[in-house]
Formats: C-alpha cells, sequence, structure tokens
C-alpha cells in the first residue's frame, strides 16, 4: 500500500537563555550552615544541593514529581525539591539526608531502617528517611496504614516497602519512648 | 560444615550506615575537575528515515562544547553487539550503532549528541538541532509485524523474524494423541518497564598521557561491560577500567550493553574532558530496555484425572527494534527449558518467534524467561482443574516430581539438582489456611462477594551456570566467577568478588560467609566489588547467581586458605598435618588443644617467612584466588498463596493475603532474604494487576513518566507473609540456590490465578495481566454483575 510521504522538520522552540544569563542571588541554610550563593533562575533546588552544595545525599529518580528521592524538609515541611526552583528556597531552612545524624548519633528512623532492613539498593533511602522523619513529626503514633499512606509518594523499586514500614513503625516506638524518658 | 552463629544469622547489612547517611556514592554523584555533560536527542518518530540533520545552530550556543550526529560517529566507533547468539535458530542480528545513522527504529533512537559546560546548555542546545525525517509506517506488536504485509525494519531481516527457535523432549504427537483432555489457551505476558529508581549513566574521564580510559556506569557487571565497551570504542581492554560504584538498582536493565556509555567514554577520549550523561526518567523509559512482551499460544494434554501427559507452546517474542546483548536467549532458553515447571511432564514442545518492531530493545527484566514460563505451566494447570473441577492444589500434588526422584532430568533436558515441591506447598496451604478460605469463599460468593485464592508452586533455574553448558546455549561467555580471598599479615581478610551485588546485600552476606569458613570476626573481613582494576574478572550479578556462583567462589577460595594455613599450622606446631584440626578461626593438634594457633598467627608466619615461620619451599603468604565454574544450575521454588477480593461493582482486585513459602537451599542471611522476596513479590503483583508498557500504534510510549507508569507505592501492597523450607542444593559449596527473582517468577501467576479463581464461578478462565480495575469491570458487565 503506496504511503504518503510524511516529512517532518524539528522546529527549535525556543531561543537559548545564556548561561550565564540574570543570575539571582539565593541565602539559604541547609544542615544548620548558611549558604549564600548566585543561581540560574531556572536552576531546580534538588541540582543546588547536589551540584553547588556538593551534598549528594539527595537524589534524582524521575522528572514528574512521583518518586520523591529528591525529597528534603523546607521550613518544616516536606517537599519534592525537584519541583522546585532554588530561588523560592531564598531565605529557607532545608534539612537533607546529610543532616538528620546529629554528633555522629544516628536519628532514630537511620537508625530502625538499618535494622529493619529497610533499604536495598539505597536509592530511594534518603528520600524515605526524610519523608519518614516528617511523617513522625506530623503523626507520632502511626498506624501501619498510616505510614503506608505517609509513604504513598515516594517510590521504592526493590523493598516492597513491607520492611520499610517496619522499620518506621519501630522509629515511631523508639521516638515516643524517648520522649517519655526526657519527661 | 561446622554450625556457627555467623552463617545463618540475621546481620544487619554492612552497606546501610553510608546509604542512610547520604554517604553512598552512585554514578551520579561522581563529579570530576573540568567534567562537562553529554545529552542526547532521540528521534520522537517509531520508524523513519534522516534525511538531514543541521547542528548549526546547536553548536553556536553559548557553552556547548561539541555537537556529533549518528554519521559524524559511525566510522570512530563500532556496532552494539549482540552476545547471546542462540544456535539453529537462523538468527539474524541487525547492526545496531550506538546513534543511529540514517533511519530511526524506535521513539528514542538517539540521533546526535551534544556535550555542553552544563546540563541546562545542553539542553538547550538539543532544542537547536535541526532533523529532517521521512517518516516510514511503523509496527510495534509482534504477531503484526510478521505478517507479510507489515512494514519491515531491516532489508536483511524479512518479516521482522530475527530468529525461530524451537525445543522439544518427549513424543509431544503421542501425549496429544492420548490426551482425555485438551486446554488450549493464548496468554500474553505484559510488556513491562523496569524502573530502577537510579536511571542509567555513565561517567567517563581520560588520560592522554597513559591512555588510560576510566568509565563509572550503572553496571550490574563491570568487567562485561569492559570488554563489550573496549570493542565499541576501541581501546584496549587494558587500558581501559570499568568502575560500577553504587548502583540504585538494576533489574537486569543494567546488564546489557547500550550505545550511551560508549558514547560518554568516547567523548572524553576525544575532548580530553571528562564528560557525564545521566538518563532522565522519560529517556529511560523510552531507550533502556523493557522486559517480558510475549504472546503464547499453549496447548496442555491431559487425562481425566488430572495427570499432565504434554505441553506445546508457539510463541512470539516482541525483541524491540535492536537486539539487545541477551535478548535470543531469554525468550527462548530461559523460558523453554523451564516449561516443566516442578512436574512430571513426558512430553514438551516449545517453539519461539523472535520479532523486531519499532519499540524499545526488550532484554532480561527480574527472571528474565523464567517468569514468563512459570506462568504458562501454572496458568495452565489451574485451568486443567477448572476443566476437571478438581482442586488445583490436588492437581499438583498429583504431578509434583516427587522429593525422592532428584537429581531429576526434566523433558526439556534440565536436571533439576534438589526439590521437595510438595513440602513447600502443603506449608504455604497451611500458612494460608487453606480449607477454612475454600469454604469461607464459598459462604461469601452465596452473598455475592467475590474471593479468589491462587496457587503459584514454581521453581526456577538459578546459580547461572555451567559455562560448558551456557556456552553451548550460544551465551557469548563463561558464567563462572572469581573470587581473590586475602587473608593479611594482620589477619584481616579482603575479598574480591566478580559479582556486582546492588541493593542485593552481599557485601554483608560475603562477609559471613568468609566468617564461617575461615573463623574470623565478620569486622574483619572487607568486601570489594565492582572495579575492574581492582578484581580479576567477573561475570556480574543478575540472573540469581552472585549467592551461589560468586559466594561458591569465595568458599573454595577460604578452603584453599585453609588447606595452607593447615600446612603452616603442622609446621608451626611441630605435628603431623594429619593431627591438625581446624575449629572457629584456630588450628590446634588433636589431642593437645591448648597446642593452636589462629588464623592471624599463622598469616603472619606466612608473610615473615623466616626459618622456623614458613615451611621450607612454601610460597608465603596467604591467599588464595578461585574461579568457580558451577557444575550444574540451581532449582530454587516454592509456593506461593494469594487471597484477593474482587470488587463487583468496580472490578478493583484487592489482595487480602499473600503467603510466600521458598526454598533457596540454605540461607546466608535469613533477614536478607525476605527482604529479596517481598520486594520481587511487589513486583510480580505489580505486573499482574498494574504495570504495563503501552505502545499506540504509531510507536509512541504512552507509558513514558512514572506518572502514567504503574509502578506501586506502599499503600497499593499488603503485607507479605513469608516462610521458608529448607533443601539444600546437593552440588554448591555451600548449599545455597539463590533467591533474587523468587518474587517476579512466583507472584504474578498466583495474583492473575486468585482473582480468576474470583470469577470461575461465572464462566471466566483466564484473563491476560494487567488485571486493571477496567479490565475486571469490562468482565463483570458482560457476565451481568457490574452494573
Ligand atoms: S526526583 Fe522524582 S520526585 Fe523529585
Ligand atoms: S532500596 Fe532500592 S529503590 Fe528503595
Amino acid at each position: 500500500m503506496p504511503r504518503k510521504k510524511r516529512v517532518d522538520r524539528r522546529k527549535p522552540r525556543a531561543k537559548a537563555a545564556p548561561p550565564t544569563a540574570q543570575l539571582a542571588k539565593i541565602n539559604v541554610k541547609v544542615n544548620g550552615v548558611q549558604y549564600s550563593a548566585e543561581v540560574e533562575p531556572r536552576m531546580l533546588l534538588v541540582h543546588f544541593i547536589r551540584d553547588v552544595l556538593g551534598l549528594t545525599g539527595t537524589h534524582v529518580g524521575c522528572d514528574t514529581g512521583n518518586c520523591g528521592a529528591c525529597t528534603v524538609i523546607m521550613d518544616g515541611k516536606s517537599v519534592k525539591s525537584c519541583n522546585i526552583f532554588a530561588v523560592q528556597a531564598d531565605g529557607a531552612e532545608i534539612l537533607t539526608v546529610e543532616g538528620l545524624a546529629r554528633d555522629g548519633e544516628l536519628h532514630p528512623v537511620q537508625q530502625a531502617f538499618w535494622e529493619h532492613h529497610g533499604l536495598q539498593c539505597g536509592f530511594c533511602t534518603p528520600g524515605m528517611l526524610m519523608q519518614a522523619y516528617w511523617l513522625l513529626t506530623q503523626n507520632p503514633s502511626p498506624t501501619e496504614e498510616d505510614v503506608r499512606r505517609g509513604l504513598s509518594g515516594n517510590l521504592c523499586r526493590c523493598t516492597g516497602y513491607q520492611k520499610i514500614v517496619e522499620a518506621v513503625l519501630a522509629a515511631a516506638e523508639q521516638m515516643r519512648g524517648q520522649q517519655q524518658e526526657v519527661r | 560444615m561446622a554450625v556457627s552463629a555467623i552463617f545463618g544469622a540475621r546481620v544487619k547489612r554492612r552497606e546501610d550506615p553510608r546509604m542512610i547517611t547520604g554517604q553512598g556514592r552512585y554514578t551520579d554523584d561522581i563529579k570530576l575537575s573540568g567534567m562537562v555533560y553529554a545529552m542526547f536527542l532521540r528521534s520522537p518518530y517509531a520508524h523513519a528515515k534522516i534525511v538531514s540533520i543541521n547542528v548549526e545552530k546547536a553548536r553556536k550556543v553559548p557553552g556547548v562544547i561539541a555537537v556529533y550526529t549518528g554519521k559524524d560517529l559511525e566510522n570512530k566507533l563500532g556496532p552494539v553487539p549482540c552476545a547471546w547468539a542462540i544456535p539453529n535458530a537462523d538468527l539474524k542480528v541487525p547492526k545496531y550503532m550506538p546513534l543511529a545513522v540514517d533511519r530511526v527504529r524506535y521513539v528514542g533512537d538517539p540521533v546526535a549528541v551534544v556535550v555542553a559546560e552544563s546540563p541546562y546548555v545542553a539542553r538547550d542546545a538539543l532544542e537547536q538541532i535541526e532533523v529532517e525525517y521521512e517518516r516510514l509506517p511503523a509496527v510495534v506488536n509482534q504477531e503484526e509485524a510478521v505478517k507479510p504485509e507489515a512494514p519491515q525494519l531491516y532489508d536483511d531481516v524479512p518479516n521482522n523474524i530475527a530468529f525461530h527457535w524451537s525445543i522439544s523432549g518427549g513424543d509431544v504427537e503421542k501425549a496429544f494423541a492420548e490426551a482425555e483432555v485438551v486446554i488450549k489457551q493464548r496468554i500474553i505476558n505484559n510488556r513491562l518497564q523496569p524502573t530502577a529508581i537510579e536511571t542509567r549513566g555513565a561517567v567517563a574521564q581520560y588520560n592522554q598521557a597513559t591512555g588510560e580510559l576510566t568509565v563509572w556506569m550503572t553496571s550490574q557487571n563491570p568487567h562485561i561491560h569492559r570488554l563489550l565497551l573496549a570493542g565499541i570504542v576501541g581501546v584496549p581492554e587494558h587500558k581501559l577500567r570499568v568502575v560500577a560504584p553504587d548502583v540504585g538498582g538494576g533489574f537486569g536493565s543494567k546488564i546489557h550493553c547500550y550505545g550511551g556509555e560508549a558514547v560518554v567514554a568516547f567523548l572524553a577520549k576525544e575532548l580530553g574532558r571528562p564528560v557525564k550523561w545521566m538518563e532522565d526518567r522519560r529517556e529511560n523509559y523510552l531507550a533502556t530496555i523493557h522486559g517480558r512482551d510475549h504472546i503464547q499460544y499453549v496447548e496442555l494434554a491431559a487425562k481425566r484425572d488430572g495427570t499432565i501427559l504434554g505441553l506445546r507452546v508457539k510463541a512470539y517474542a516482541n525483541l524491540g527494534a535492536y537486539l539487545s546483548t541477551a535478548s535470543p536467549g531469554i525468550p527462548t532458553i530461559l523460558l523453554g527449558t523451564m516449561l516443566s515447571g516442578c512436574y512430571k511432564i513426558p512430553a514438551i514442545s516449545c517453539e519461539v518467534y523472535g520479532v523486531l518492531t519499532n519499540t524499545a530493545p526488550v532484554d532480561a527484566y527480574r527472571g528474565a524467561g523464567r517468569p514468563e514460563a512459570s506462568f504458562i505451566v501454572e496458568r495452565m494447570v489451574d485451568i486443567l482443574a477448572h476443566e476437571l473441577g478438581m482442586d488445583p492444589a490436588e492437581v499438583r500434588r498429583k504431578n509434583f516430581i516427587p522429593p525422592d526422584a532428584f537429581p531429576y532430568t526434566v523433558a526439556t533436558g534440565l536436571q533439576y539438582d534438589s526439590g521437595n515441591y510438595e513440602a513447600a506447598l502443603n506449608k504455604a496451604l497451611e500458612l494460608v489456611g487453606y480449607q477454612q478460605l475454600r469454604e469461607e469463599q464459598k459462604r461469601l460468593r452465596e452473598q455475592g462477594r467475590l474471593i479468589g485464592i491462587g496457587i503459584s508452586s514454581y521453581v526456577e533455574i538459578c546459580g547461572l551456570g555451567p559455562s560448558r553448558v551456557v556456552r553451548a546455549t550460544g551465551f557469548g561467555l563463561g558464567l563462572w566467577e572469581s573470587a581473590v580471598v586475602r587473608v593479611h599479615p594482620t589477619g584481616k581478610v579482603t575479598v574480591y568478588t566478580g559479582g556486582h551485588p546492588h541493593g542485593q546485600g552481599e557485601e554483608t552476606t560475603f562477609a559471613q560467609i568468609v566468617a564461617e569458613e575461615l573463623g574470623v570476626p565478620f569486622e574483619d573481613v572487607e568486601v570489594v566489588h565492582g572495579d575492574t582494576a581492582m578484581i580479576p574478572f567477573g561475570t556480574g550479578t543478575y540472573g540469581s547467581r552472585t549467592t551461589p556462583v560468586a559466594g561458591g567462589a569465595i568458599a573454595i577460595a577460604c578452603r584453599r586458605i585453609k588447606e595452607k594455613a593447615k600446612k603452616i599450622a603442622a609446621y608451626l606446631l611441630e605435628a603431623s598435618e594429619e593431627d591438625i584440626e581446624f575449629e572457629r578461626g584456630k588450628f590446634y593438634v588433636k589431642d593437645a588443644p591448648e597446642r593452636a594457633k589462629t588464623i592471624a598467627e599463622i598469616a603472619l608466619s606466612s608473610y615473615l617467612a623466616g626459618e622456623g615461620e614458613l615451611p621450607a619451599g612454601m610460597e608465603p603468604g596467604l591467599e588464595s584466588t578461585a574461579f568457580y565454574d558451577p557444575e550444574n544450575f540451581t532449582f530454587p521454588f516454592g509456593t506461593h498463596v494469594c487471597v484477593v477480593e474482587v470488587d463487583p461493582e468496580t472490578g478493583e482486585v484487592h489482595v487480602k493475603r499473600y503467603v510466600a513459602v521458598d526454598d533457596c537451599g540454605r540461607q546466608i542471611n535469613p533477614m536478607i532474604v525476605e527482604g529479596q522476596v517481598q520486594g520481587g513479590v511487589v513486583q510480580g503483583m505489580a505486573q499482574a494487576l498494574w504495570e504495563e508498557a503501552v505502545y499506540d500504534k504509531d510507536g509512541n510510549l504512552l507509558t513514558a513518566t512514572l506518572s502514567d507508569y504503574a509502578v506501586p507505592t506502599s499503600a497499593d501492597v499488603p503485607r507479605i507473609e513469608t516462610s521458608s523450607t529448607e533443601t539444600p542444593s546437593p552440588h554448591n559449596p555451600l548449599g545455597v540456590k539463590g533467591v533474587g527473582e523468587t518474587g517476579t517468577i512466583a507472584a504474578t501467576q498466583a495474583v492473575v490465578n486468585a482473582v480468576v479463581d474470583a470469577l470461575a464461578h461465572l464462566g471466566v478462565r483466564h484473563i491476560d495481566p494487567p488485571l486493571k480495575a477496567e479490565t475486571v469491570w469490562r468482565i463483570l458487565k458482560e457476565k451481568g454483575i457490574a452494573k
């Protein structure tokens, strides 16, 4: 069956912005350290954290905000840092996985992931940890259902989630215990 | 073998401290000074001629360093090889260039590459490349592609058939002639996107003075990648170093050799600057391999009492647009030989057409051929049970290879090493409360509730594999594994393994093996992997082979060290070698246990090597290199049971229970085994219920983002109840069998069987996965259940 020739020319869509165009100055506190930097307005926060600050614990697993590998805490809220421009973080305080342990002590969430085999390849893990950390600040006594819902914006391809969920429940218990000790 | 506390213990993983603190080092974390960034321009069309490419505007974008088209690289890079030349199949391997030269054959086929000072600039520049295409008709479905009027991908591959492979054993004609029941079913094994959360990528650096090229890449098998890249890029193998750092999941997709990594290596050499490229997710979905995509016509011959007499399969495998590294062997060797499942099936035949289409290349994805085989067998057994009005557990029991029949040679020629299939089935049924569930199912059915119970008894072929057998199937390399075990003068131990674990936890389990074998503390053992500069050679991590084969190599190396250490101990203790015993890291004189030397003392002595320290004429040092070529494959097995409830209004499937009883032989670390099973089961369940790579008829991938491709979340999946039986492999040095792919090999049909069982009383016999709510709802509507 003869078909009509379909000739197509890919038209350039946009004029390229020169890489040095209009740098914006931002001040961001990350893991307790104040940084100031000049960035392109289009730079994503995750790239700022990884490439400018060199904190490579925060990962990138998608381009649609689905995987959660890039999850960090910004001004007390869990955010996907691939969905935010670095300039939007101007003045913000950010916590990444590198800031979770204090004085060489693992955070209970980290400890629980280790003890309960909550990771395999480890790629989703930083985002998972940050989301779990945030979840427990919101709900210190979650049910399994709460944890499963609370982590549903973070994908893990290795674990089937079960040991992650067990780890988060164990961390919650541990943290509740610690709080009682303080009181 | 001495029973010790470490082998079999739930030891916490030593991989974890770096990963939970953000100190893991993945390919994308590597940043070298002067590094530049590559990005590929990919075809938006599934099939087209490249009329012209104009890169002038792209070159002018500030910050752009270079732009190359397929034509520019045509004579600088060799083709991407296919490494599994299956025999007697009239295999045709079309030319597969790293960048397409004058024709593109799938959406995502790379046509040009840009190198720039930043990834943002590289992306800007991509948009400035003008490509003139002349579109050609495309074909995406393998059954369409073999029709005479179908578009042809290659001039020298008539009807798009890359091979026609077959296997048979026993008298199939006779089996069907004597059959009292014959069941026929067409089965689609749905196409999947592997979806490691880390995409693929590479960083390459060239040292002009020494001629050394180093490539860090997301690899499951760095030595194989070195071998193949050396050929494509034209760098001598000894000048090429491939490092696979931490790898964020592979599931098969990072075994294969792709053009992208070769181009990056070439660019680093050509430009004299380090080059990085990381796929974005869309690119990963378009251009990294897909899995499965098999259409099968299956016939089963049986007697009325449930005895299976024969199985006949004719299948069409979609291979995508090019033959990827292992793709010919996956839907053939790894499927056809496993069609006996757990059963005595006297006659089996299978023929497979490997078909090229305008889709991404298809290759090994977790399970690789074996899930497609076990799906066939376990679906057919269920259909048979349904047809005969028998309990599906009974039909399985009736046909199981009995435990005393091992080693057992199945009709397809494989010799299963060991098994006790009924024990695993019984355990699974007991755990799930099978009889009770059946009664409840009946009771609830009367109330209009749709409960289903699905059984999957599986056996898998792992521990790939004996090199002579593997080579006879046309695989491009033997599948032995190497290990260097080095006892340092202080008694600390470093292990260099040819396996490259990337989530499976062998940095931990291999240290457990050494701790058990040499009796040294677990903490004193370091495991090194993933760097061709440090490891003699390795064939990599896939096919559930690392623990049985690489672990076996480590055990053998340790035993050789013990032999030598024993000689030194006898010398030091002035006893005869026959009188020396070994226990928990100590050699002692049989009748005088206080006269003893530890491994550490012997190691030091072996390095000091003076008079009274090392027997005269003995080589100093205490280390051993082993290349272990297994004498057979290993055959893990088990039974999984899934319980579902189907919503009669919406068609949604709710998994109520999932019980997995697996037998992977001896377990080194049960915690890690559970993790492997749970993760695999969820992937298998995802194939059954949600995941499917979808192309439209023009070859556009409709599932090219994580918004569209339905990877399950924590909220979608149930708890997996795991348990095990233990039937050691008789020929493996450690009695282990491998467990990495169990879940995907067992789970898909357990879930599908459950859903079909829930609807069986409505006359439903088979549904092709994924069993999305819409699919099930349509059936319910047709049956007058849903509105
Ligand atoms: S990288 Fe996937 S959500 Fe941010
Ligand atoms: S541990 Fe690999 S993706 Fe979660």
